[in-house]
């Protein structure tokens, strides 16, 4: 369960990542072609240390790039807020900011983690997803508060990715034997936290908060993917599994 | 290469017969490896080398250097790990391990004086202070801070974006020189 908790944080760092990086190359201006690659490295290498402590705790010789590479989609942990395919800036910018947002209050509680090592890698990530989140909820205002055609595009990917929240703060087992253990957080208690972020943004973007989700889509964290992660993980994994082995 | 006796006496009671340089020697070696990003400041002066401690004696010593990587995705601590062994490697230390650790996480108030004035000279702005323990989530009615032009000097900046040619610096423009400019971002 500790390892399946650690798997989780060092998923979404790592697919998301990924979407960022196809995503470099096609991003409207050259500075938020850095800037998304800059953000992508960071949860790359967040993603890394996560997954080197959960191959340690799991004890069966894995290191962080066997987990990344060889395991398949239904052994991978994030949500699915990550994997959602990229769209247009405006949905770049809404499925970061949520993450950020919720990715800030997650590594802050985990810096009051018991375990040592839990808390080490929290507070070197913590500290740099604040920039994360302040530079994502920067655009969510801009584009919302810009152009009627900028804000109808931020309104309507705020719309579509609004029903993949909710699995964010869903704790199951996992969640609680992680939290008991001193190596995790309960996510259901940061919700009203990252309510606050989310709606003064959104308002000072001249947005509007949608309804809560009658259909929340869950599953991610336990492996219950949609189709969209498969395709990552051919990109992801090709060549590792067609050249097992093969070293930089 | 011969290495010269240990200067300081603390070292030199450790070390009798064998002809190991001293701790001191080491930092004085480190001080000289540029940083691979910045190459204008050395890995010392960067903050990036937390210690320097011989391990066991005799010809079996072996030389422990701790690293911490800047950000957690620097491709450049790989690089660093590298260049520490080859100059130590040059002045005929040879056995050398090389310890990466998370904690304390590394800041940029462990930028030395001189390593921030390079880093003017070189056209960076230095990182000013930390803004509390996180910086704050939005800028918006926050106050904004003002990042002097390495160029110029001239205080009409402003931000083009959180994040420039590196996870560790933001890319700002001057309004008086016209340059852009990258700022090495308080963390």
């Amino acid at each position: 369960m500790l390892v399946e908790s650690l798997l989780r944080l060092g998923d979404n760092g790592l697919i998301l990542s990924h979407r960022l990086s196809e995503a470099v190359g096609k991003q409207p201006i050259l500075e938020e072609e850095l800037a998304s690659a800059n953000v992508a490295l960071d949860l790359l290498g967040q993603a890394r240390l996560w997954l080197t402590l959960a191959g340690e705790i799991e004890g069966e010789g894995r290191d962080a790039d066997a987990l990344a590479f060889f395991r398949d989609v239904r052994a991978f942990r994030n949500a699915l807020l990550v994997e959602q395919p990229n769209g247009d800036f405006a949905f770049l910018v809404a499925r970061q900011f949520f993450f950020d947002a919720w990715h800030h209050l997650v590594l802050r509680g985990l810096t009051r983690a018991a375990d040592h090592r839990v808390r080490e890698i929290a507070t070197k990530a913590s500290k740099e997803v604040a920039y994360h989140v302040r530079r994502s909820g920067d655009w969510v205002v801009r584009l919302g508060d810009g152009t009627d055609e900028s804000h109808r595009r931020m309104q309507a990917a705020v719309n579509e990715l609004w029903p993949y929240v909710d699995e964010l703060f869903m704790d199951d087992e996992t969640d609680v034997a992680a939290q008991a253990a001193g190596m995790g957080v309960l996510h259901a208690p940061l919700r009203a936290a990252w309510d606050s972020i989310v709606h003064e943004t959104l308002v000072a973007a001249t947005l509007t908060v949608p309804a809560a989700s009658k259909w929340p889509q869950r599953g991610g964290k336990q492996g219950r993917h949609g189709e969209h992660l498969g395709y990552v993980l051919a990109d992801l994994q090709y060549l590792q599994r067609a050249y097992p082995g093969q070293a930089w | 290469m011969v290495s010269l006796p240990p200067r300081d006496g603390s070292a030199s009671a450790q070390t009798t017969l064998s002809s190991r340089p001293s701790v001191a020697e080491v930092w004085t070696w480190l001080g000289e490896v540029p940083d691979p990003e910045i190459p204008v400041i050395s890995l010392v002066d960067l903050g990036i080398v937390r210690g320097v401690e011989w391990m066991g004696d005799g010809d079996n010593a072996t030389l422990l250097v701790r690293i911490t990587p800047t950000y957690s995705g620097c491709p450049a601590t790989q690089v660093i790990a590298g260049d520490i062994k080859d100059a130590l490697a040059a002045r005929g230390v040879l056995r050398v391990t090389i310890e990466t650790s998370l904690s304390p996480a590394w800041t940029t108030d462990w930028l030395s004086d001189i390593g921030r004035e390079r880093l003017r000279d070189y056209g960076i702005a230095p990182p000013g202070t930390r803004e509390e323990v996180l910086v704050p989530l939005t800028r918006r009615g926050a106050p904004v801070a003002t990042i002097a032009c390495p160029r110029c000097g001239s205080s009409r900046t402003r931000l083009v974006s959180e994040f420039g040619s590196t996870p560790c610096k933001a890319h700002y423009a001057c309004m008086e020189c016209l340059e852009p400019f990258d700022y090495f971002k308080p963390i």
